[in-house]
């Protein structure tokens, strides 16, 4: 097994062992989370698990990451979250006091967003079982959408909106990690995005389509992701992408691609073109969305394929990131 | 006398070419009676007569060839006699399987040429003349057999004239399916921003290019750019314009005379330049007639080509009359795309992207149907070198020394790419896609694809791929649902080779080149292998080296000179005072230097390409490169300025670990610099220390092995230094040597060699 750095090698694990295994109607729609229908009331259902080094970064740490992400699950279905659970592996000899902050840290990120943390389990492993700590989040939510959302509901014609600057996670993980010397106000964009998802399902609920945080693996992998299971193209402007001079002096140096790099606080809409201009209107007038832009159209031709119109007018095949490129060029 | 009657079966390419015509007349000449006939098998003939006559016939028929067939196979069959009166051609007729050739595009022939320009004949300046012994063929065809119905030239209509001459199986023009005259073939059409489509067209394209005008301009195989290459003026906004900031321009001229003013040519190229392939063929500038500065910065060779279309000749008459110079005419033709994208070849395409960045386009309504780019040749002491394989060479096949055993495609690398689909004892090579991170480029690869299983009527059993996961041929390869095979990337480079020259024992290969996929997840590229087709064993190659930030480090060579002075000095080299390292910017240098201790995106490369980079950015040379290649282009033409040397550098074969290490050599380097050695004394002596340690390798390697054949191939063999000062050393070590001739030795030549490992394999069982 190669590191889960997100992109092609989780997809393939994904596409190869859990998901025939697994297989029913819900799951096989393969969105971040699963819309299921109780007694009549439509609720969203999903998990996630954080293994984040280092446990602290700037713009925030693991305990927040760990609520927000799994808010954006279900925000991304479409729904308002409700309750989590939470549920902690910690390796024997893990400090206390970081073990505080990071509770103090989720305690606040769910109060702020008007979720309730309703259960949880522990484990504590043996030194070395284990690095340091890792969380894992289950959340259900009330669906607020009307129309269904999903991958499969997207469109020819269909425009993609990205509600702000991309790579600012990542980024800021990644310096944080490698305690880089780079002079840079880069933080971690980790923020919930369900009441951005909620303004916009109130007011061009029925033009969206499909909506999806770009995590691991970055906007490249999210669009891949739906260009295959939706059996079209994506077409991006590379000009029309936000990045933030700090994100995107980074990753020259380092030699990455911001649109491989991943996000926790933004999210792609697809939306029907008529409805473009008011779901732009209605993204920048919410705090989280206020550098939104439209960044591409969904076409048939060619399909299962993301692709780059670049600044010089060429257009660049857009993959999805297998672990650090490796140079294709010669 | 004995009456007998043979039927005889041709394969090659013998359709479009005149072939039957030519049977038609040897026959009766001979007075022999039966028929001949097109199949998608190839030709069949009947002919009956006596048994001297018919073999005399044989002979003539092998011997006496029109100038683009050539036979690959005939058999002859003794049938009962049929005892007509006469010989005919009989109409084509469609066979389930299709094992016939095509044509390449070939440059018009010097009897058409004549009736071009001579004003009695019915053609006079018809810019689409041609005949079976000339003309487009590759770009024009959609389908098989080779019949007007199936090529771009169906919708147009023969008048009474053309159609004589298309029946008269005596004319040059039997059975040219492009025939066709001014009354009914195609028309060109001049279109500028202002004035929409003229009659005199090429007139007023060349008072536009007297005026210093930038023209799109249609030719075989897609659109040109073109402009006057004596205006400094008109070639800068070519530059511009097209977004292509130092790579060479082609140019192009009326005669070998006219190029013989401003470039060295010898036989062998004269005989390139004029051959029907009409290829750019490279070529050492001289100190007569300069042509602009910007046509070629920083080279000391120019790329040329005369012309091949009718247009082109019409064209060039008419520059010379129009140009008020008592210069000769020389245009720059580049190919008519901006920048990187592949080449505009439908109008309305070239419309959309070339309108923007030209002054006028000159075009015409014959469709090409298939994309196909000029080839690029050269002579090196070491024999000829194609490096772009395309317009005149394709889609003639290789012959492999032995059947594939079941139908394969071989999907190439990534930059570069050609397809290569092989089917009984012939390889398809593909012309060249180019780089396939283009979606057009992906989307002609796709297209290209599925042309020659068509043409050539193979569908492939065994898909090849390189060992590169990220390779968009790579997906393509892996998501077709065929038996996949990989094939390591250098592995691929000398097995094209090995393939190309048909060995059989195994050779000891330098693979030499930027980048190329390992197995052990590294970037390889400066490898000693000893491999035969099925398999290769890795005896040396140069020492790994940080790749800092990956393909960045690739556009940015001074990454590269960094990575090699931090190998030889630790971190303290910032000290040393040398121009490149106090030119480097202090906290960007800081933070490489932190991705290189935590090998934070730094792949480890074994890359030759990447040495001759960190040398170029070291020597204060270039830091960005604007083109793939450009600082090691650059490297060499500084080296040229400089006599030979005969002190290579120093250097360690580490035996043990197989590693060639170059730090001394670095050492040895910055020393230079500081004792202010010229840099292009420095920059000859590194290529001279290439090619010793090259040679110095394969002796150790022979030394165990006994090897005494070197196949050398890869990207790098493009630089004509490295590579002639190698092969000389080589040889002085009595080494065989083999290198790439009829594919490119950069990665246009990947395929053929996955495609011979793969079949070699299967074989192998
Ligand atoms: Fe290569
Ligand atoms: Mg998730
Ligand atoms: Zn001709
Ligand atoms: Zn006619």
């Amino acid at each position: 097994l190669s590191h889960g750095s997100g992109g092609k090698a989780t997809h393939n694990l994904i596409e190869g062992i859990f998901a025939p295994a697994f297989a029913n109607t819900v799951l096989d729609r393969m969105e971040d989370a699963a819309s299921l229908t109780l007694g009549g009331l439509r609720l969203a259902f999903t998990t996630d698990s954080y293994v984040v080094n280092p446990l602290f970064f700037a713009g925030g740490d693991i305990g927040q990451l760990a609520v927000h992400g799994t808010i954006n699950d279900l925000a991304m279905a479409g729904a308002d979250p409700l309750y989590l659970s939470v549920s902690m592996i910690l390796e024997e000899g893990f400090p206390i006091d970081v073990l505080r902050r990071i509770v103090d840290s989720m305690a606040r990120a769910a109060r702020e967003a008007g979720v309730l943390i309703v259960t949880g389990d522990t484990k504590v492993v043996q030194r070395g079982k284990a690095d340091g700590i890792f969380i894992n989040t289950a959340g259900v939510g009330t669906i607020r959408a009307v129309a269904e959302l999903g991958q499969t509901q997207v469109r020819v014609g269909d425009r993609i909106l990205l509600s702000g600057a991309i790579g600012d996670h990542g980024v800021a993980i990644m310096l944080a990690r490698e305690e880089l010397d780079i002079e840079t106000d880069v933080q971690s964009d980790s923020a919930p995005l369900h009441t951005l998802v909620a303004t916009l399902l109130d007011n061009v609920g029925n033009s969206i389509h499909c909506f999806r945080d770009p995590t691991r693996g970055g906007i490249a992998t999210s669009l891949n992701e739906i260009a295959l299971s939706s059996e079209l193209s994506i077409a991006l402007d590379e000009q029309a992408i936000p990045v933030h001079a700090g994100v995107r002096g980074a990753c020259e140096i380092l030699g990455l691609d911001p649109l491989t790099i991943a996000n926790e606080g933004k999210l792609l809409a697809m939306v029907a073109p008529e409805a473009e201009q008011l779901a732009l209107k209605v993204m920048r007038a919410h705090p989280l969305g206020k550098e939104a832009m439209v960044i591409g159209t969904v076409q048939a031709d060619p399909p299962g394929m993301v692709f780059l119109r670049t600044d010089i007018g060429g257009t660049r095949v857009l993959d999805m990131l297998v672990g650090d490129p490796l140079p294709r060029i010669c | 006398m004995e009456r007998e009657r043979w039927c005889i079966h041709v394969q090659g390419i013998v359709q479009g070419v005149g072939f039957r015509p030519f049977v038609y007349a040897l026959a009766l000449r001979r007075r022999l009676s039966g028929f001949v006939l097109n199949n998608s098998q190839g030709v069949v003939i009947e002919v009956e007569g006596s048994t001297e006559v018919l073999q005399d016939f044989q002979h003539a028929l092998q011997a006496d060839l029109p100038p683009l067939a050539h036979i690959d196979t005939l058999q002859i069959s003794h049938i009962a006699n049929k005892q007509e009166s006469s010989f005919v051609i009989v109409e084509s007729e469609r066979q389930a399987e299709r094992n016939t050739l095509i044509s390449p595009d070939s440059a018009i022939c010097q009897d058409c040429l004549q009736e071009l320009f001579d004003p009695q004949d019915r053609r006079f300046h018809y810019p689409f003349i041609n005949c079976t012994n000339c003309g487009p063929r590759f770009t024009i065809i959609q389908d098989i057999p080779y019949d007007r119905a199936n090529t771009t030239m169906a919708h147009f209509q023969m008048c009474p004239d053309c159609q004589q001459e298309y029946r008269d199986p005596l004319d040059r023009r039997f059975h040219a399916q492009p025939d066709a005259c001014a009354l009914c073939g195609p028309q060109i059409r001049f279109s500028t921003a202002t004035a929409a489509d003229s009659q005199d067209s090429i007139e007023q394209a060349a008072a536009q290019l007297a005026r210093g005008a930038v023209l799109a301009l249609k030719g075989l195989g897609g659109y040109h750019l073109a402009c006057n290459a004596l205006d400094e003026r008109a070639v800068q906004r070519l530059r511009q314009r097209k977004r292509r900031e130092a790579k060479p321009f082609a140019l192009m001229v009326e005669t070998l005379e006219v190029a013989r003013q401003f470039c060295s040519i010898s036989d062998d190229e004269a005989i390139l330049l004029q051959s029907y392939r009409r290829p750019i063929v490279l070529l050492q500038q001289h100190s007569g007639l300069q042509v602009a500065s910007d046509v070629a910065p920083g080279h000391n060779t120019l790329a040329l080509m005369l012309p091949y279309t009718p247009l082109h000749y019409v064209l060039f008459e008419q520059c010379r009359r129009i140009f008020s110079t008592s210069q000769p005419v020389i245009l720059v033709m580049t190919s008519g795309n901006l920048s990187d994208e592949p080449i505009a070849y439908r109008d309305e395409d070239a419309r959309e992207r070339l309108g923007p960045i030209s002054d006028g386009i000159l075009y015409h309504n014959r469709e090409i149907f298939i994309r196909c780019d000029d080839s690029i040749v050269r002579h090196t002491t070491a024999g000829p070198q194609i490096l772009r394989r395309a317009r005149g060479y394709v889609p003639e096949p290789l012959t492999l020394p032995w059947p594939v055993p079941t139908p394969i495609l071989a999907c190439g690398a990534q930059l570069k790419n050609t397809f290569c689909m092989a089917k009984d004892q012939q390889a398809f090579v593909s012309h060249h896609i180019g780089d396939l991170e283009n979606l057009e480029t992906l989307r002609s690869f796709k297209e290209g694809i599925a042309h020659f299983q068509r043409l050539f009527d193979i569908t492939p059993q065994v898909v090849v791929h390189d060992l590169h996961p990220d390779y968009l041929s790579t997906r393509y390869a892996t998501e077709l649902n065929l038996p996949a095979i990989g094939v390591q990337h250098h592995h691929a480079h000398i097995a094209s080779v090995i393939i190309e020259h048909g060995l059989t024992e195994p050779v000891i290969g330098i693979a030499a080149d930027g980048s190329g996929y390992g197995p052990d997840g590294a970037i390889w590229g400066g490898e000693i292998l000893m491999a035969d087709l099925c398999h290769f064993q890795r005896c040396f190659h140069l020492a790994y080296m940080p790749l800092p930030g990956g393909e960045q480090a690739i556009k940015q060579p001074w990454r590269m000179a960094a990575a090699y002075l931090c190998a030889a000095y630790g971190s303290d080299f910032e000290h040393i005072p040398l121009p490149f390292i106090q030119q480097l910017d202090h906290s960007t240098w800081k933070t490489l230097a932190q991705m290189i201790e935590r090998k934070l995106h730094c792949p480890a490369t074994s890359s030759l390409g990447r040495l001759c980079d960190a040398v170029a950015a070291l020597i204060g040379l270039r830091s960005h490169v604007q083109y793939e290649g450009q600082a090691a282009i650059e490297l060499e033409q500084l080296a040229t300025t400089c006599p030979a040397s005969s002190h290579p550098y120093a250097f360690d074969l580490l035996a043990q670990t197989g590693q060639i290490d170059v730090l001394p050599m670095i050492r040895t380097i910055v020393d230079d610099l500081l004792k202010h050695v010229p840099p292009a004394q420095i920059a000859r002596r590194f290529h001279f220390t290439v090619a010793h340690l090259l040679t110095s390798t394969c002796v150790e390697v022979s030394k165990r092995s006994g090897v005494q054949k070197v196949a050398l191939s890869g990207g790098i063999f493009q630089n004509r230094l490295i590579l002639e000062e190698l092969v000389q050393s080589l040889a002085s070590q009595n080494f065989i040597v083999y290198l790439n001739h009829k594919v490119p030795t950069n990665d246009g030549g990947i395929s053929l060699g996955q495609l011979a490992v793969a079949a070699a394999q299967l074989n192998e069982g």
